[in-house]
């Protein structure tokens, strides 16, 4: 008797915590479609399909056809905007705008393995930097955009000193602080930032008295600053700075004790990845033309930081895809609009329980994973 | 003025003590912070509503335990949703590694907002508390010298003074209490102790989600209108009260919640009202800084 009325407790525990929410008539659908999907469960090979989620993988292409991939890559990338409409190629550049901050953050989250919440204060330290040189100023994009690299740079070095002796949750929630005080800041300083309204008619990017504000021009910035971010970081990951950082990652003390500098280390990693947030962030202003503290919430933050780990952290790849998918997902579903967020939240907690290591994990967390299952 | 302000403080503050129990209870056993538990208390909050809709339609929202049953309606229902919360999204990820959770439970927190603002709508809700209350209750008020109590704020400070008292008895008294400490100090030994580890961590979410349900009631009543993301930063504060009262510390929690409110309070009535959300983040710098055990904390942690 007790086994036979089991499959039913779940649903009828779920009608029951969602009709005060919901009312009888859609707490009883949910309570019905979760009942045919434990009954479909007991008939289809669950365990197999859930076991196969987690441990696939991307087939490995040879050696002669990797070079032939990566060219139809490039190729494909740089035709783009030949194809794209412009709403699409507006996608494009925001994703392109995301890959490369999910990548930055990647810096302090993959490889030094500091849990950062206020990621998106940095971006918008340099957009705001942008907004403000560019129409009291008149200075031009390209000239703008290392100065606001280096504004979120010192901003990175301002967060990472008092915050060196934390770790794990406490990192998190001060980073997160940090976040919130310069959106505040942002939203109440209203003689120079405008307050919540922003900052209006940022001039777009050009270069020499060409203009290059067209959505293709763009485009092609942001695939410019995507690579030399990707390469950053593939420079960084195999070399021996990248080395220390993961070594500081997997044991901090460990690390010390065998001669590596971790304050030096930490603020580094805080810098480089503050510095892409700050680029990205002045590329942003100068592609939306204003600014204002509502694009610099604490779910811009969670946005970039799922991306990293959806992705695979400290795998460049995983990042991208992470990154794409995210952005890229939600426009191919704007009629189911409503229910995007929700799926969203439930999809985090399921990837964190079904494949932790992320979508296209890091050929080091991939072999970890594998000794430790 | 300063009274005035040393009461809306005590009233802020003894709400979010509430909440801040809930997070020091699960770190204390977890050390985890369960990102999730402010949209339990946005769906106490709500829950408060539902029930004073129900109660209206069968016509016994005047009773004089109409109240009560609100607030037993909405930690019932927040306490079943935290329980099993952590049953789906957090137990099958205690061995895996700390980043884990923590995006699990940022998950899980988006997964309730968006829930709430589908099924009850984007829009401002209100609590009637006139359905609940008598006229003279609501706008009434004790004339202390040098500042004015209202009813409301009384039943507040009182209801939390006696959910906070009882939940240090249930910890200090009971059996299940010695438990959920011993689990707290050492899982293993615990174990080993017969105490069923998975029951003990339920219980804290269970009981963590009731008082931020209460938390979440009593702001309806205060303020009189409910949104679905006034969960992010009342849990923002109330984490900020556990960490600087010494996260694990029960009594810290109480503590740190009335600091913070005491902050909050003063810093809007002095310095600047535009800030006021400031203040909470500039003590924790400041407390991680110079006493990064919290108030109250153990120096191990």
């Amino acid at each position: 008797m007790r086994t036979a009325l089991k499959p039913l407790a779940w649903p009828l525990w779920l009608g029951i915590l969602l009709w005060p929410l919901a009312g009888p008539v859609t707490s009883a659908a949910a309570a019905a479609a979760l009942l045919g999907l434990v009954l479909a469960r007991r008939l289809l090979p669950w365990k197999a399909a859930a076991s196969g989620f987690q441990a696939a993988r991307l087939p490995a292409i040879a050696g002669r056809w990797r070079a032939a991939a990566w060219a139809a890559l490039a190729c494909l990338l740089l035709a783009l905007p030949l194809a794209l409409n412009r709403y699409f190629l507006d996608v494009a550049i925001t994703a392109g705008i995301y890959i490369a901050l999910a990548l930055g953050l990647n810096i302090i989250v993959g490889l030094a393995g500091l849990l950062v919440l206020g990621y998106i204060a940095f971006y918008a330290a340099g957009a705001y930097s942008y907004a403000l040189l560019s129409t009291h100023l008149h200075l031009n994009f390209f000239l703008a955009l290392p100065l606001g690299a280096g504004l979120a740079l010192l901003f990175g070095l301002a967060l990472g000193v008092p915050t060196l002796r934390l770790r794990g949750d406490y990192l998190a929630i001060v980073t997160l602080g940090f976040g919130e005080i310069v959106r505040i800041v942002l939203n109440n300083w209203d003689s120079v930032t405008g307050g919540p309204n922003g900052i209006m008619s940022i001039a777009k990017p050009s270069l020499a008295g060409l203009a290059l504000g067209r959505p293709a021009h763009l485009y092609y910035i942001v695939l410019a600053l995507c690579l030399l971010t990707a390469l950053l970081i593939h420079r960084l990951n195999g070399s021996r700075l990248g080395r220390a950082l993961v070594a500081m990652r997997e044991d901090e003390a460990a690390a010390r004790a065998c001669g590596v500098d971790t304050v030096r280390l930490k603020l580094l990693a805080f810098m480089v990845s503050a510095a892409v947030a700050g680029t990205m962030g002045a590329v942003f202003a100068a592609k939306m033309g204003f600014v204002s503290p509502e694009s610099f919430t604490f779910w811009e933050s969670v946005m970039v930081l799922c991306m990293v780990v959806l992705g695979g952290m400290a795998s460049i790849p995983g990042v991208i895809l992470g990154a794409a998918a995210l952005i890229v997902l939600p426009e191919a579903f704007r009629q189911l609009q409503v229910y995007r967020m929700l799926i969203f939240g439930a999809s985090m907690a399921a990837m964190m329980i079904f494949r932790p290591q992320g979508l296209w994990p890091s050929k080091r967390r991939r072999m970890e994973m594998e000794e430790g299952g | 003025m300063l009274l005035q302000q040393l009461l809306n403080g005590l009233t802020l503050g003894s709400i979010y003590a509430l909440i801040a129990l809930g997070y020091t209870m699960v770190y204390g056993i977890l050390e985890f912070i369960n990102f999730a538990h402010g949209e339990v208390y946005m769906l106490g909050a709500y829950f408060a509503i539902i029930a004073l809709g129900i109660l209206t339609q069968w016509g016994v929202n005047t009773w004089t335990m109409a109240p009560l049953l609100v607030i037993v309606f909405a930690m019932v229902f927040a306490a079943a949703w935290g329980g099993t919360v952590e049953r789906i999204a957090y137990r099958p990820l205690r061995a895996a590694p700390r980043l884990s959770p923590l995006i699990s439970a940022l998950g899980v927190s988006i997964f309730l907002q968006n829930l709430v603002m589908l099924t009850q709508g984007a829009r401002d809700q209100v609590f009637r508390r006139e359905l609940l209350f008598p006229h003279s209750f609501n706008t009434g008020g004790l004339a202390l010298p040098g500042c004015q109590v209202s009813y409301i704020q009384i039943t507040i400070i009182a209801t939390s003074l006696l959910l906070m008292l009882g939940l240090t008895l249930f910890i200090n008294r009971t059996r299940l209490g010695r438990a959920m400490r011993a689990v707290a100090q050492d899982q293993r030994m615990a174990r080993l102790c017969g105490i069923n580890i998975d029951a003990i961590i339920r219980l804290t979410f269970v009981l963590g989600s009731a008082l931020a349900a209460a938390a979440g009631v009593l702001v309806a009543m205060h303020y009189g209108l409910v949104n679905f993301h006034i969960g992010y930063v009342a849990g923002l504060k109330a984490f900020i009260a556990a960490v600087v009262g010494g996260i694990g510390s029960v009594p810290g929690a109480m503590l740190g919640g009335l600091l913070l409110g005491m902050a909050e309070s003063f810093g809007a009535g002095y310095l600047s009202c535009e800030y006021k959300d400031v203040y909470a983040f500039v003590i924790l710098i400041a407390v991680l800084l110079i006493r990064p055990q919290g108030i109250m904390g153990d120096k191990s942690q």
